[in-house]
């Protein structure tokens, strides 16, 4: 009797979720705007970044509709939240690829979330950007396979790892470098390890390597270690959260070598308030300057300024334009929404201007361009050097 | 025809029924929504699995995800490095073999933070196996040929409809007949007053212990059966979060009610999707849902501390609309 | 040696804070036989308290010094402590004789509810926010490697005053003698004409108040406040006030003290990961070895 039951009811249920799920699913095939899905994190531990990737992206569509949209269409982003975790990240990219039927999938800051969304766009065959997954393995399998439909507009791992070892070798003629990595964070390992590879290649020394986990706040055991030996400088490749919080508490203890960091640095609280001073004349690498006084650029944050009350736009804003760019731009030169026609436009993007860079996608979908490297200097992000691949 | 016999007959039943719901499933559902199902049945798994032992026996763990994380790291890694390249097994084969390894090794760590910490009262208890749950997140995290912080990832995806409603039903089987065995009626008295049980000569430890190993089994397979879909499991995923609404869908469900559990399971995992769209205050309503459950669990435990379904039984609700009700005399209510 | 004593410092003044959290934990244990998983969850409250009264023109306009701290130091133990009070009152008396499995889901739940609503974008926001300062930073000591920062002064002063000004109101005042008197047996104590009722409010708002000062000191060390922050040093606390021996109030300084320590001296010499399951091992170290705890009384569980 149960189990019959238990039949009915699992019946019953699945029923209901296909009546439920199917509202106003189909019917955009011939219509007159373009969709393009945004999987992001809106809600939970990474909801900072999502948000303001979807933000730069929201900017980009008003600037391209306004334009008169890409081939006569309007283009129309649908969001959808990834709550942060693996599993939301794999239903938000489902729905929209097979609910929404959206033209290009963007998506995700975390590498974790855009991995589990690339094979559903490798099986559905339809192309997918992400913004800011820096993990190399986004595009090329473990099994050194390049994924058909994923690109990425941003660098990878290795390459912001390499800019600031060589930046901090031949720069600041560091030789002893210590190391402070968020162990809770993928993208903080990752340029952790590529740093210390290149680093010691160039007969540096790393001295000691300390690692901590995100939402801690107490890194004085750590830091108290690391004074121990006396470093240059410091390699802190986390989230601007702790680097914060990190950079005080280094201060309070006496340690003067810079912090070095990555572009997860990029957020104005670094320049705010109490953590200014301790952050005063540290680096970090990043995808662009806020400083830089090109018309592009400077366009762009005006006008995310105006559209976002006031707020500076942060890396990952600038990543998501440029990635809403490309893909209109790969639709435009394609001259269809068809998929393996955008796919190969958008791998045939070259030279593209974007706020992070002149892009280039290469063989292996990553794009390739130069990182900069920015200065805290007065409270404000000045620009330093550029770093060229 | 003999009571045992006669849950063989419900179990094979309902295996068909999975397999035979598989194939109109499968080709009229969009992958969206085969993919809502999926997790559904995967979290219903979780949810029973935890009722073993929050339920059946009255003991409150907070670290399931800890037993799921397990057994989706070993079967995922045995997938992925080792069994990787073999030849001449076939795809299910290799896919049962992997499934239960999870399952085991979350067992044996079942049974290793069980028989020390399982002669704790609740409250310690249940800080003791929220602490376990931290304990291997950190230490996934920290074990470089598991991925470190990024996971697994490049998983295959051999979960189907048919594998996770199949060892759905194998999970009912056998939590419903373990109930009706000597060891539920260990379970119950444990639950219902660890103390006098006790007293009787009742080896309450013995119970608690069994009830832990063999939800931990479960939530290990389930654990096996999420990387196995997802394509990449990852420390974060199994944190303290994960635990927590797996014990939300057993209190709501009715501790000790695997029916009324099964349903909290579909509806908690069904509602957020159903939820994405609907803002409330410019904020889409799925971002209520943390704050509806507690509210929820708050207002149970003052008015219905026993769950939307905490003493229903099917059978005599069935028996209700029989003239002679006879289902009454049935034996107590267990489920 | 100096590295070592850097580490110890920091440890203790960690600890310190730990102890302020576990009173509140004891205290109610004491009472009422029961851990109030919310505990921790107050004390963040107690932080957002701080960042909005130091968010205030007026506050602002003091800058910070000793004016603003008696002030954020004021609201942050009222507020918490009167936030405890309404808890109890509105998810725990309802369920005073009900079994203890019942009791703990609520506080839970309650434990949720303030995290998960503290996320709203329109209550407190998901985002870390940073804590303005309360006074000026300056460095005390600096003996070599060794540095002491006023803050780490600020914390023993105000963490030791405030366990001796809690002993006291339990020796020497009449509702101290009914709170040893209830925690010795609740029933008992009602018979002999004790209000046990006001009690266990009283409890509630010391214990949550305790908490409320101890949000704001370790909001001034650790300037990033977020809904979740509570839980971990929530827990901290509550294994220092196991470790001390539960229902104990020396014990519970005392434990949060070790805890202190002990996760500072892992991080800095074992694995600064491990500084969490440190903390988990001791507690079931502890409850196998000896249950009743450093400090505590044994006991058997009655029928």
């Amino acid at each position: 009797m149960r189990k019959l039951l238990f039949i009915l009811l699992s019946g019953l249920l699945s029923g209901g979720i296909i009546s439920c799920g199917n509202d106003g699913s189909d019917g955009g095939e011939e219509s007159d705007v373009i969709k393009i899905g945004h999987f992001a994190s809106m809600q939970g531990d990474i909801a900072t970044f999502g948000q303001q990737t979807n933000n730069g992206m929201l900017l980009a569509v008003e600037e391209i509709n306004a334009a008169g949209g890409v081939l006569g269409k309007k283009i129309e982003l649908k969001t959808e939240d990834t709550r942060s975790t693996t599993q939301d990240a794999g239903l938000a990219a489902e729905k929209l690829i097979s609910q929404d039927k959206v033209t290009v999938l963007l998506g995700e800051v975390a590498s974790s979330l855009s991995l589990v969304a690339a094979p559903i766009a490798e099986r559905e065959k339809v192309p997918m950007v992400t913004p800011a997954s820096t993990n190399p393995e986004v595009t090329v399998d473990k099994n050194g396979n390049v994924r058909k439909y994923v690109f990425r507009v941003c660098f990878i791992d290795p390459f912001q790892g390499k800019v600031m070892a060589k930046f901090a070798k031949e720069n600041l003629n560091a030789t002893r470098v210590a190391i402070l990595k968020d162990n809770a964070n993928d993208y903080s390992v990752g340029l952790a390890k590529n740093f210390q590879e290149t680093f010691v290649g160039m007969g540096g020394e790393i001295i000691a390597e300390q690692a901590y986990e995100a939402k801690q706040v107490d890194f004085k055991s750590q830091l108290t270690a690391i004074k121990a030996m006396n470093p240059d400088a410091i390699y802190v490749p986390g989230y601007y959260t702790e680097v914060s919080l990190i950079a005080e508490q280094a201060r309070d203890l006496g340690i003067t070598a810079p912090l070095l960091g990555g572009d997860g640095w990029d957020s104005p609280e670094l320049t705010k308030g109490k953590f200014k001073e301790a952050l005063e004349g540290c680096f970090f690498s990043n995808h662009y300057s806020v400083e830089d006084t090109t018309a592009l650029v400077k366009s762009f944050t005006e006008k995310y300024a105006k559209m976002f009350n006031g707020e500076a736009p942060g890396a990952m804003s600038a990543l998501g334009y440029d990635a809403m760019y490309i893909v209109a731009d790969a639709i435009k030169r394609a001259g269809s929404t068809e998929a393996e026609a955008v796919t190969k436009a958008i791998g045939e993007t070259r030279d593209f201007k974007g706020i992070t860079g002149n892009i280039t996608i290469n063989s292996q979908h990553n794009a390739e361009k130069s990182a900069v490297v920015l200065q805290i200097k007065d409270g404000k992000f000045t620009y330093f050097a550029t770093v060229a691949p | 025809m003999s009571k045992k016999n006669r849950s063989y007959i419900y179990l094979l039943v309902g295996l068909v029924a999975v397999v035979g719901l598989s194939f109109p499933l499968e080709a009229s559902v969009n992958s969206y929504d085969m993919r809502i199902i999926i997790n559904i049945g995967i979290s219903m798994i979780l949810a029973a699995s935890l009722n073993l032992i929050n339920g059946f026996t009255g003991q409150f763990s907070l670290g399931h995800a800890g037993f799921m994380a397990i057994g989706a790291y070993t079967a995922s890694a045995l997938t992925t490095l080792v069994f990787g390249s073999a030849e001449g097994v076939t795809q299910e084969l290799l896919f049962l073999v992997v499934l239960l390894a999870g399952g085991i090794t979350a067992a044996i760590a079942g049974l290793l933070i069980g028989i020390p910490s399982l002669r704790l009262k609740g409250d310690y208890l249940a800080i003791v196996t929220l602490g376990f749950g931290e304990i291997i997140r950190v230490i996934l995290q920290n074990i470089e040929p598991l991925g470190g912080s990024l996971g697994i990832s490049g998983i295959p995806r051999y979960t189907t409809f048919i594998w996770t409603f199949g060892i759905l039903a194998v999970l009912i089987f056998i939590s419903e007949n373990l109930m009706r065995s000597t060891y539920g009626r260990g379970f119950l008295a444990t639950r219902d007053d660890e103390i006098a049980a006790e007293s009787v000569g009742v080896n309450t430890t013995k119970y608690k212990v069994i009830a832990f190993v063999i939800g931990a089994f479960f939530a290990g397979v389930a654990g096996g059966l999420y990387g196995h879909y997802n394509s990449l499991i990852r420390p974060l995923d199994f944190g303290f979060l994960k635990s927590v609404e797996i014990v939300v869908m057993v209190i709501l469900g009715g501790m000790g009610s695997t029916w009324g559990v099964l349903l909290a399971a579909a509806l908690l995992t069904y509602l957020p999707e159903a939820l994405r769209k609907i803002d409330l205050f410019g904020v889409s309503l799925s971002d209520f849902r943390m704050t509806i459950y507690s509210l929820a669990l708050i207002l149970l435990m003052i008015f219905r501390p026993q769950g939307l379904l905490g003493n229903f039984n099917p059978k005599e609700f069935a028996g209700r609309f029989k003239k002679n009700g006879q289902s009454k005399k049935s034996k107590p209510a267990v489920s | 040696m100096e590295e070592f004593l850097q580490q110890l410092i920091n440890g203790l003044s960690l600890g310190a804070i730990y102890a302020l959290i576990a009173l509140g934990y004891t205290m109610i244990y004491g009472v009422l036989r029961f851990i109030n998983f919310a505990h921790g969850d107050v004390f963040m409250i107690g932080t957002y308290i701080g960042f909005y009264v130091l968010n205030t023109a007026f506050v602002q306009s003091l800058g910070p010094g000793a004016e603003t701290a008696v002030i954020v130091f004021l609201a942050a133990m009222v507020g918490c402590g009167l936030l405890g009070v309404i808890i109890e009152f509105l998810a725990y008396r309802p369920l005073r004789n009900r079994p203890k499995l019942t009791v703990l889901i609520t506080a839970i739940g309650v434990s949720f509810f303030l995290e998960y609503t503290g996320q709203l974008p329109f209550v407190f926001g998901a985002d870390p926010r940073t804590f303005p300062t309360v006074v000026e930073k300056t460095t005390v000591l600096q003996a070599g490697g060794l540095v002491i920062d006023s803050y780490q002064i600020i914390i023993f002063v105000v963490a030791i005053a405030l366990m001796l000004g809690l002993r006291l109101l339990i020796m020497k005042t009449r509702i101290g003698t009914a709170l040893r008197a209830s925690s010795m047996n609740l029933k008992a104590a009602s018979l002999m004409g004790i209000n046990t009722n006001a009690v266990i409010s009283f409890t509630f708002f010391v214990g949550s108040a305790l908490a409320g000062a101890g949000a704001i000191l370790y909001a001034m060390s650790y300037p990033k406040i977020n809904p979740l922050m509570g839980i971990l040093p929530g827990l901290k606390a509550f294994i220092a006030a196991v470790l001390g021996g539960i229902g104990n109030i020396l014990g519970a300084a005392v434990g949060g003290f070790i805890i202190g320590a002990a996760e500072t001296m892992t991080a800095g010499y074992i694995s600064p990961t491990l500084r969490d399951a440190i903390v988990f091992a001791i507690l079931i170290i502890i409850l196998i070895v000896k249950p009743s705890g450093l400090f505590g009384r044994g006991g058997t569980e009655k029928v």
